[in-house]
């Protein structure tokens, strides 16, 4: 078996390049002989942690990303310190200025950017430096350091991002640091006038001094600099000079090669060069006429051209949207998207002086276009989410700028800034971790994204409410959007499709069975995973009732044995009480059984029914048989399902009550159980707006009134409490009825797995759910008619089947010994 | 523990140490017990074995391998095998721990380890290892 490898080269030991290397080794370890040339002599470090080196905040140690063993261990060849300046295409090899010749079949081109150093007289006098590299940063170290006494000046050219993180590191070394920038406000890329006013005034605060609206003539010095001149005549002193001016990509090694280049080098959706052979990644490439200066972007084209090496063929790049964050320590700053609004824009504005807080939001048709913020930027992540998920604002937008926590985050309320919290502050309620924790694993792990952190630290893990704050502290701490989630997000490790994905290709190619799934998707797993499968099972289950055949394997545990797994291993049996209506006889068979298997604990649940917990898994079909025999049926209170219909007294009984709430909840019920659902699904039916039933924390309320039924979708108590969206009032029971069959089919159809109805909603837009349930009468009917059949086949009782012997063996041991 | 019953098929390889040695050599160091059919464990499945030292989980892989584990999640004691089986790995059905079904060990980032035993199957019958002392 020992076929011959294909040999990778790969030019440019930077963070794009070996970032492909690295998701090339997870997907298929062995296929490549690897060389890699760098011309830095370091091992691949963060480029980006090159600001708090020199602010003194790191050590280079800290940055380093792979050292030398990682690249002995993954059998990669690695020329450090080695310029490739010649790739022969004919004969497809590289080679070095030294003569080293190395012979590829797939050739990777990262080799990154180069600064841009202006045409002006003295540019190349000792003491005028770029910034780039680590070799730039010792330079600069060690010119801040030889002061013989008095305070070195520094100037930097360029206020932008770069520009502004070199003033301040060399500020923090004790210099004496001036900015000169062409326009009016530093960082004008990425913030407005007003925000870049507030940052310059913060800098200045900490002794920054800065030239606006001026221009560098030329370099002033004979020997060394001394000095620089501006357009206008006025004169500078200055011991250190830093070209922060910008970056043009790397591409002379591809051009004097022949290979297509614009302002960087051409690829397609796949990465690739006009050159089969050759693939490209990183800043020196131009994709879709974009370039890009920062890493998230590129980690996703990483992702790709590592994909097309691996011949599995499945992904395209197609461009990124990007946000931004200044690395100054104590200076928080956020901006993503287009921030100036055009004449069809609209503007959201808060100004907080006395704290010193800048918010702006661009949005056009109700939409997200851009965010700028200053001096509170918790809520950036979330926004520039919105923005790239493309989500219907119009339902929160009179409370959007004040940020996620007015939406009723629970318990997160005071978080202003997570720069400002101190390391004892606790980030994830649900899993006990602090930001110091967190911040020391990213650093400790060399962390990139959000789904690392998750599985590092447990953080965000659960509920997920403290995602944001997560993704601040991240963003703080490596400085850039590196939680970006690609804007297409794969359902599981097993894919890159989407969860829409999936169900169009079920839906597509007619799929039906998970084996035929995932080989015509191409799963990267055999047999998936426990996320996927679940979900997979689902979709097709509800893609073909009565015809899909149910991969118990596939459902976790609760909805395998159809009973609640309990800390102990126990489970809980919780019949289905139509309604919440019970009389004495069906409690008094309830009495009899929990005797008989000696239930240790009986409890009324919070959907009104009742909970006999503690039963051995062996004893579950006979207690089942018997509670069949008492006429009962399961109540799924374990399942992806419908749970339970609460009913207040209504009409029959309370004089308050407008219509017969119990009534028409068991008719709900009786009409929905059994249904197989994206996550559970709760509903109620109040007999008055007094709401007793508590249906305005639903997936589906009613609440009855004299004139007829308001219905309400969307709601959940639990982590984060949200109340229900008023969908429509109607006047019969009928409509109540095929309403809900509606509402829950689209649901059903349309939602991810484990969405409950509330993300779903919110995702999707209220005014979506409206036109498809209310005003489209048509399709009202079709998605009710289609709720109607798949009921056909989920009616049948999963407890009396096993009472009578289906699936026997997943509740007795295989054997004693 | 492995070299000699290596081999799977009944007129495989006898090596030089032969299946006879093979066996006579174990009985010495092993208590291989019948425990049932390899049908009777669902495929990407698993069934328990209640031993007087507990119960272990018996694993069967979408490839039919079989393995087994103490029923015990290295986490919190959840029983491994009302889990998910994908590949060679379960997913514990309490907190979503991940386990390596050959090793017992939970996967990164999670640390910890289910005992695990030694299991066989001969002719579609699965025979269990249980050391007298444990
Ligand atoms: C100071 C600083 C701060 C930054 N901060 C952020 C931030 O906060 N957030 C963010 O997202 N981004 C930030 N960036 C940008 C980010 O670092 C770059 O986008 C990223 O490093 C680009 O990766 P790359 O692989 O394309 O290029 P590089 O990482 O530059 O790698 C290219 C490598 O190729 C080598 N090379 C070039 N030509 C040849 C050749 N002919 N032969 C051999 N080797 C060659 C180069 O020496 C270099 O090592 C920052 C950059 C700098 C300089
Ligand atoms: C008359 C009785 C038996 C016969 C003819 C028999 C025959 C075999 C054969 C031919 C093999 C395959 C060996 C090879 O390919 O080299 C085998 C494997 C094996 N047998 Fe038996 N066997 C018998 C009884 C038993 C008993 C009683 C046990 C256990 C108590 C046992 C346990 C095993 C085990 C564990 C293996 C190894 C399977 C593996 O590693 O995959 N056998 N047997
Ligand atoms: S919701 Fe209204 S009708 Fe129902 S019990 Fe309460 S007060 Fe009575
Ligand atoms: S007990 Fe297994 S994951 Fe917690």
């Amino acid at each position: 078996m020992t076929k011959n490898k294909m040999r990778l080269v790969v030019i440019g030991n930077g963070m794009a390049g070996i970032r492909t290397i690295e998701e090339l080794l997870k997907m298929s370890p062995d296929e490549f002989d690897i060389t890699v040339f760098g011309a830095e002599p370091q091992p691949n470090y963060n480029r980006i942690l090159l600001s708090p080196v020199l602010s003194g905040e790191m050590k280079f140690q800290d940055t380093v990303l792979n050292d030398w063993s990682w690249y002995e261990e993954n059998n990669i060849t690695l020329h450090a310190g080695k310029v490739v300046n010649k790739i022969d295409r004919q004969r497809c090899m590289v080679e070095t200025a030294t003569g080293l010749a190395v012979p590829y079949d797939r050739l990777l081109i990262a080799t990154g950017s180069n600064p841009i150093m202006l045409p002006i007289p003295g540019i190349n006098l000792p003491g005028v430096l770029a910034y780039r590299s680590i070799d730039d940063v010792e330079k600069m170290l060690t010119a801040a350091r030889d002061n013989n006494g008095t305070k070195k000046r520094a100037v930097v050219i360029g206020g932008g991002l770069l520009g502004l993180e070199a003033a301040n590191g060399l500020s923090l070394q004790g210099m004496e640091v001036s900015v000169v920038h062409l326009c009016d406000w530093p960082m004008e890329r990425q913030l407005d006038q007003v925000g870049g006013g507030l940052l310059k005034k913060e800098l200045e605060k900490r002794g920054l001094k800065f030239y606006l609206s001026r221009q560098t003539e030329a370099i002033l010095g004979e020997t060394e600099v001394t000095g620089l001149r501006f357009k206008d005549g006025e004169e500078i002193p200055a011991d250190l000079v830093i070209m922060a001016a910008g970056i043009r990509p790397n591409i002379d090694l591809a051009k004097s090669a022949g290979i297509y280049c614009e302002r960087g080098i051409v690829v397609n959706d796949t990465m690739q060069t006009y050159d089969p052979k050759i693939y490209s990644v990183g800043e020196c490439v131009q994709h879709r006429k974009q370039t890009y200066g920062l890493v998230a972007p590129l980690f996703e084209q990483a992702k790709v051209a590592a994909n097309h090496l691996a011949e599995y063929g499945r992904m395209r790049y197609e461009g990124s949207s990007v946000s931004t964050k200044l690395k100054v320590t104590g200076i928080d700053l956020f901006s993503a998207g287009d921030f100036n609004p055009g004449p069809d824009d609209e503007e959201l504005l808060l100004q907080d002086a006395a704290r010193g807080v800048y918010k702006k939001l661009v949005l056009r048709d109700n939409k997200l276009r851009g965010a700028v913020m200053y001096g509170d930027t918790v809520d950036g992540p979330w926004y520039f989410q919105m923005m790239r998920d493309g989500t219907d604002i119009t339902e929160m937008r009179e409370h959007i700028l004040f940020g996620q926590a007015h939406l009723g985050d629970s318990g997160r309320g005071g978080a202003a800034s997570v720069a400002n919290m101190p390391d004892s502050a606790e980030i994830c309620g649900c899993n006990g971790v602090c930001k110091g924790a967190i911040v020391k694993t990213i650093l400790d792990k060399k962390l990139f994204t959000l789904e690392e952190v998750r599985a590092h630290t447990k953080a965000s893990s659960s509920c997920g409410s403290c995602t944001g704050l997560v993704e601040a502290i991240l963003a703080n701490t490596v400085g850039g959007d590196y939680s970006a989630k690609p804007s297409k997000k794969p359902m599981c490790s097993c894919t890159e499709l989407t969860h829409e994905e999936v169900r169009e290709a079920i839906a597509k190619h007619s799929l039906k069975s998970l084996p035929e799934l995932m080989q015509t998707l191409g799963w990267k797993t055999p047999d998936g995973c426990h996320s996927c499968r679940p979900a997979l099972n689902y979709y097709l289950l509800s893609a073909s009732p009565g015809e899909y055949q149910d991969d118990s394997r596939s459902r976790f545990i609760n909805e395998r044995v159809h009973a609640n797994i309990q800390k102990d291993g126990s489970y809980s049996v919780v019949p289905r009480i139509w309604g919440g209506v019970t009389s004495p006889s069906e409690l008094r068979a309830i009495a009899d059984i929990a005797e008989k298997y000696k239930v240790p604990t009986v409890k009324i649940t919070g959907g009104q029914r009742i909970d006999l917990l503690g039963v051995s898994k062996e004893n579950l079909p006979k207690m089942w048989g018997d509670l069949v025999k008492a006429g009962f049926v399961s109540g799924h209170a374990y399942g992806k399902s419908l749970r339970t219909v609460k009913t207040c007294v209504g009409s029959e009984w309370c004089r308050f009550g407008t219509q017969d709430s119990t009534g028409l909840g068991i008719k709900v019920e009786k009409m929905t159980w059994g249904s197989w659902t994206p996550h559970k699904f709760k509903i109620a039916v109040s007999g008055c707006p007094r709401n007793c039933a508590e249906a305005t924390i639903k997936d589906f309320g009613v609440v009855c009134v004299d004139s007829g039924y308001e219905i309400h979708v969307g709601g959940n108590g639990g982590i984060k409490v949200r109340v229900t969206d008023f969908l429509c009032k109607v006047a019969s029971e009928a409509e109540v009825l095929e309403y809900c069959g509606a509402f829950m089919q689209l649901y059903r159809e349309e939602a991810h797995y484990l969405d409950r109805t509330a993300p779903w909603i919110e995702r999707v837009g209220l005014a979506y759910v409206k036109q498809r349930v209310v005003e489209d009468a048509a399709g009202r009917a079709e998605l009710y008619a289609r709720f109607l059949e798949s009921q056909k086949y989920s009616q049948d009782d999963p407890w009396k089947e096993r009472a009578e012997g289906k699936d026997a063996h997943e509740y007795a041991a295989l054997a004693t010994i | 523990m492995n070299g000699y019953l290596q081999v799977n098929s009944p007129f495989g390889k006898l090596r030089a140490n032969g299946l006879y040695a093979a066996m006579q050599k174990r009985k010495m160091r092993m208590n291989w017990t019948q425990i049932g059919n390899l049908e009777d464990i669902p495929r990407q499945g698993s069934r328990v074995v209640n031993t007087a030292a507990g119960e272990i989980a018996l694993f069967r892989s979408v490839d039919d391998q079989v393995f087994a584990l103490d029923n015990r999640c290295p986490h919190k004691g959840g029983p491994l095998s009302q889990g998910i089986v994908h590949g060679k790995r379960v997913t514990c059905p309490l907190h979503s721990w991940v386990i390596e079904l050959e090793s017992g060990n939970a996967v990164e980032p999670d640390v910890g380890c289910a005992h695990r035993h030694e299991v066989r199957v001969a002719h579609g019958v699965v025979f269990l290892e249980v050391r007298a002392e444990v």
